[in-house]
């Protein structure tokens, strides 16, 4: 039986992510979809690349140059296959490939992003279980209270909040931009190597991750408890192990599974999110980018955006999976093979 | 008071109250409990459900949920009181002296880890050796529990097992430090029919053999009747009568306990009806004053409502709190 059980696991596995691929496909075309309509009827593409001494039979010609009188599932087709190698056109404000100009801005995002979600996760599950395991002491009611804040302060007035304080009244930090950055290879721009680069980076931080953070800590308490009053854990102390193997060896393992998917799913909206945070220090991402494009009505900008946003999430969400089935043995096996 | 042998008990409860704080007030749940396990020995705890004797056991390991409490009374583990221990020093009395088997095998282990981790885990916990040495015993406990091609499965998460096979895996944690005393709480309520009686005698024997003493809590008279050799019967957080399990089965004198074994089928009787005893356990708030069971008694009188019957001694080391043995008032 535990051969069959380990047989079962392998294929169950390769099925398992053979599925869970099959489904994302099927989430980015639909997302594809959306973009393509947007391209394709939100204003005409026609009108927004030529002057207006264009005659008709010249707009007409574009058109139909363009493809853009073909079918409507042709022309989608051809938009998916280019969007598949990257190519979303030329944005109609900066007059550059799109791609180009997401990919310049990218590290920005994701360095951003990166370090708030570790900080949100590392803050948060800490917290959390502090504040679990101290149920009742004042840190822990006082951690709680703030927490409340974190949650209910909107993103905006907590990074004006942050400029006041460290940038405007103590100027212990600079208020805007990315600081020095520096390249790794040919095109990631990182400011995580210099001194400014990192001061930079350490209020839009604050900014974006804190409702995470504080989202993640009620989260990882609230499932701590629960965890704490399981049978397991009873058995446990009465084994005599110690608190802290009960703790940290059983109790938080045991909370972490469900954290993982939400703080997976935390990270997706942090880099989709990170426009208010961006705009705010005008930091030089994707996010800005966005909204600059929205301002301009760039539509092939604004189209690659909401796919590469639909990407990150697909892909954590495949990560997220992956992850579950490394932590929680159950999952790894046939369930018909529990019984007996 | 109890009455003693030259031999030590290995663990004596003397008087034990648990209380519950709550905001209407504090509620008794045991009430000057007091029993004896002497070394080897099984001790079988009756009762039904709420009457205590869970409770019993989280506050002899030192488990109780707060806001519950040890209000009053003493706690003797071989002559040491453990009821007032540091936290530290209780925590290595657990699994170390004190094994503890819960009632549901599927919820006892955790099922993030494997069997091997957590055996392991609490062998190195209480014991100095190695790895390989902990796993080597490990092994071992789970080959005398019953588990087949142990060193293979050892390696299996819970969910591998099935609930009986848990169960024993429970056994093995449980007994994986040689603890003198093993409570066992519900040990098969949760199990099937067709492995109770499995799972009763591995931990029989396995305690047996290394010379545990047992604690058994359950309401199946007939596990008792099987495994014990004195049993406690417990009503309203209060021991109600104590004696060899064959006296108390075949001549019980509480009338409680006469009713409990009343309403138990045998097939050697021909009864048109089992005995019930009317009405129902009281709860914790609503106790009567005098003796717990005087509501239900038919043989109660005024001062069973008045006064409360302390556990006398009735010879061939039998107690039983019941006024009606009260050999010095001459009036019964």
């Amino acid at each position: 039986m535990l051969t069959v059980s380990a047989v079962y696991a392998g294929s169950d596995m390769l099925a398992f992510i053979l599925r869970r691929l099959v489904q994302s496909v099927i989430v980015m075309l639909t997302v594809a979809l959306v973009a393509f309509a947007l391209f394709r009827f939100v204003g005409d593409p026609i009108a927004s690349m030529v002057g207006q001494e264009t005659t008709l039979a010249e707009r007409a010609e574009m058109r139909e140059a363009l493809g853009l009188n073909d079918p409507f599932v042709v022309q989608f087709a051809k938009f998916v296959t280019r969007a598949a190698t990257g190519d979303f056109g030329i944005s109609y404000r900066l007059q550059q490939p799109v791609m180009e100009l997401i990919l310049s801005r990218l590290p920005a995002t994701l360095e951003l992003a990166l370090v708030s979600g570790v900080a949100a996760f590392v803050f948060g599950v800490g917290f959390g279980v502090y504040t679990a395991l101290n149920r009742g002491n004042w840190l822990s009611g006082t951690i709680m209270t703030a927490s409340l804040i974190g949650v209910s302060l909107p993103t905006f007035l907590i990074g004006v909040l942050l400029i006041w304080v460290f940038a405007v009244e103590l100027q212990w930090l600079p208020s805007f931009g990315r600081g020095e950055t520096v390249y790794i290879g040919n095109w990631w721009r990182t400011g995580l190597l210099t001194e400014s680069g990192r001061a930079s980076l350490i209020l839009p931080a604050i900014t974006l991750g804190l409702y995470q953070m504080t989202l993640i800590m009620r989260l990882v308490r609230a499932e701590m408890l629960e965890v704490l009053r399981t049978d397991y854990i009873k058995f446990a102390r009465a084994r005599g192990l110690s608190n802290r193997a009960v703790h940290f060896g059983h109790a938080l393992k045991n909370t972490l599974v469900p954290v993982i998917t939400i703080t997976g799913l935390q990270l997706g909206s942090i880099i989709a999110f990170s426009i208010i945070t961006e705009t705010v220090f005008q930091w030089p991402g994707v996010g800005a980018l966005f909204i600059n494009s929205v301002r301009f009505v760039d539509v092939p900008v604004m189209a690659a955006y909401l796919m590469l946003i639909a990407l990150v999430f697909v892909v954590i969400n495949l990560i997220v999976d992956l992850l579950y089935y490394a932590v929680d043995p159950r999952l790894r096996v046939d369930r018909a093979n529990t019984r007996h | 008071m109890a009455p003693l042998p030259n031999k030590p008990p290995l663990l004596s409860v003397r008087d034990l109250v648990v209380e519950f704080p709550t905001r209407r007030g504090t509620l008794r749940a045991l009430d000057k409990v007091s029993f004896d396990i002497s070394e080897g020995e099984v001790l079988g705890m009756v009762g039904e459900s709420g009457a205590g004797k869970s409770l019993t056991g989280a506050a002899i390991i030192g488990l109780l949920e707060p806001p519950g409490r040890v209000a009053s009374g003493e706690i003797w583990l071989r002559g040491e009181r453990i009821d007032n221990l540091p936290r530290e020093k209780m925590r290595r009395i657990r699994g170390r002296r004190i094994g503890m088997v819960f009632q549901d095998p599927l919820t006892s282990l955790n099922p993030l880890y494997t069997v091997a981790e957590q055996l392991i885990e609490t062998i190195r916990t209480h014991m100095d050796v190695s790895e390989k040495e902990a796993r080597a015993r490990a092994v071992a406990l789970l080959d005398r529990v019953g588990i087949p091609a142990a060193a293979r499965r050892i390696d299996d998460y819970p969910h591998h097992f099935s609930g009986g096979m848990r169960q024993r895996v429970v056994i093995a944690l449980a007994l994986a430090a040689e603890p003198e005393l093993v409570i066992a709480d519900e040990p098969t309520t949760a199990l099937d029919v067709s492995v109770q009686a499995q799972i009763i005698d591995v931990l029989k024997e396995i305690c047996a053999e290394r010379g545990a003493s047992v604690m058994l809590i359950t309401h199946d008279m007939g596990v008792i009747a099987e495994t014990a050799d004195r049993v406690a019967v417990l009503y309203a957080g209060r021991l109600a009568e104590i004696g060899p399990v064959r006296d108390v089965i075949q001549a019980a004198e509480h009338p409680y306990t006469v009713g409990l074994m009343g309403s138990i089928p045998t097939l050697t009787q021909t009864a048109e009806r089992l005995t019930q005893i009317p009405g129902s356990m009281p709860r914790l708030n609503a106790i009567a004053q005098g003796c717990a069971f005087n509501p239900r008694c038919t043989h109660a009188f005024e001062r069973c409502r008045a006064e409360r019957p302390e556990l006398i001694a009735r010879g061939g080391d039998r107690q039983v709190a019941c006024w009606l043995y009260d050999t010095e008032a001459q009036d019964v």
